[in-house]
């Protein structure tokens, strides 16, 4: 997959203190690569291609990219 | 509780619940499946809507109503106002709101239950035949003849089912709004604020609520978003203008603000509401449009089942379009005009608004003073009042 053969390493990394579930970064995410429940989210780290849009369009700047590399 | 229903809708906003109602009056099985512990909570929304949009669906009752609208103000960046009448329109109390139009599908016969998050289909070749759920920490499957995904912003369903249904981040109206009490506004307005510094490419709204409270919130485009969130741009503005409002409520949300999806129906599958980006592109509304959507859908649906013809749930696609799904892409040229007016456009449009007698003042005339400063949209706007 491009993300893992670019860096191998899941950047994305949703802070879930900030995050308010609203759901932006699940209606942009071009590979259905977050998975949001009633009071959890995460990422699918095997879907995930590191591509920021997540980023970009969180309203309450609760993710933010990594570059030490994010467990999911 | 039957692990086989006729439909299963899935979220239970005001396009599921209608979906789910106007399935279940032909007196057919429906299950209505929500992720959260609670129907209509939290909420993320505006609040505001036409009285029209509400009538079609359920009688009004002050019981959901916040406040009664008579005057849209629109306030130009350099601070002037243009007001016109504008009656017959509504804030909302959505968490009340939403709650009864469930009652009404439930009334109908609708099956509901929340806390039940809905995580992948069932299939039967390539029709969708179902869903898989996860109710109380336990995995569970539900048949269904037809699958209803009324998912919100965050759809996935739709596209478990082989649809591109996910919004592009340019596409996407990135939202905070507060709700705060103790503020000094007419609490029959709905004001909208507009320019480059408050709400690029969009707008910022203050809604009246009852009590003296009010919604005040405002979305950036993910592009916008890139350089600057939509939690920073409210912070701006709520430190120039209130202050010191007491902060009762802070919530994000998305609004996809482009047409509907080409394609709303696959086989054993329909997407309403926002999943569907049923939304108003131009004033990012979707109560109404999410309503419609529902009721069609849910309809259409039941239809199939009784007539036994799969195929039938394809129909969908054409009566949506013919009842709104066409008008939004007009509504979509006239924003994608709109947003892009520099400051100094929506100053000259105001000044010259306020030129016209007061009582003169309409939302038409106000329309056809932004036209004499953007000709070209003449045609779209045509089209609106036509």
């Amino acid at each position: 997959m491009y993300r893992q053969a670019k860096t191998g390493i899941l950047l994305i990394d949703i802070n879930s203190d900030k995050c308010d579930l609203c759901g932006c970064c699940v209606g942009i995410c071009p590979e259905d690569a977050i998975e949001l429940k009633e009071s959890e989210i995460s990422i699918i780290d095997e879907r995930c291609t590191n591509c920021s849009k997540c980023i970009w369009s969180c309203p309450i700047e609760a993710i933010k990219f990594n570059k030490e590399g994010v467990q999911a | 509780m039957k692990d086989e229903y006729d439909i299963v809708v899935v979220g239970a906003g005001p396009a599921g619940s209608m979906a789910a109602r106007y399935a279940a009056e032909q007196g057919i099985s429906v299950l209505m499946l929500e992720k959260d512990r609670e129907v209509g909570y939290p909420v993320r929304c505006g609040e505001a809507i036409s009285k029209a949009g509400i009538e079609e669906f359920i009688p009004i009752n002050e019981k959901w109503i916040s406040a009664t609208i008579n005057k849209f103000a629109l306030i130009s960046p350099d601070g002037s106002e243009a007001v016109v009448e504008y009656g017959d329109a509504f804030v909302l109390e959505r968490k009340l709101f939403d709650y009864e139009l469930a009652k009404t599908a439930a009334a109908k016969g609708a099956v509901i239950l929340t806390k039940a998050y809905v995580n992948g289909l069932l299939f039967d070749g390539d029709k969708v035949a179902g869903v898989k759920y996860e109710f109380r920490g336990e995995q569970k499957e539900v048949k269904a003849k037809v699958v209803i995904a009324a998912d919100g912003v965050e759809s996935r369903v739709g596209r478990w089912a082989g649809l591109r249904t996910h919004t592009d981040f340019r596409d996407m109206e990135c939202c905070m709004q507060v709700t705060v009490s103790n503020i000094n506004i007419d609490p029959g307005t709905l004001y909208f604020y507009f320019g480059g510094n408050v709400a690029p490419n969009g707008y910022l709204w203050v809604f009246p609520k009852s009590g003296g409270c009010a919604n005040i919130g405002l979305g950036v485009s993910g592009m916008i978003g890139k350089k600057k969130s939509a939690l920073s741009y409210l912070n701006d503005f709520l430190d120039k203008k209130f202050p010191d409002a007491p902060i009762l409520t802070c919530i994000a949300g998305g609004v996809p603000s482009i047409p509907t999806l080409k394609q709303i129906s696959a086989p054993g599958i329909m997407i309403a509401g926002d999943a569907a980006r049923q939304v108003n592109p131009l004033s990012g509304g979707g109560i109404a449009s999410g309503m419609i959507g529902g009721s069609i859908a849910g309809r259409v649906a039941a239809e199939s089942v009784k007539l036994n013809k799969p195929e039938h749930v394809f129909s969908y696609d054409v009566e949506w379009n013919n009842r709104l799904g066409k008008r939004h892409e007009t509504f979509n040229r006239i924003k994608n005009g709109i947003y892009n007016f520099s400051d100094d456009k929506f100053n000259n449009i105001a000044a010259s608004f306020l030129k016209i007698p007061e009582n003169k003042r309409t939302l038409k005339s106000l329309f056809t003073v932004a036209l004499f400063n953007n000709p070209s949209l003449l045609i779209d706007i045509a089209k609106v009042f036509i």
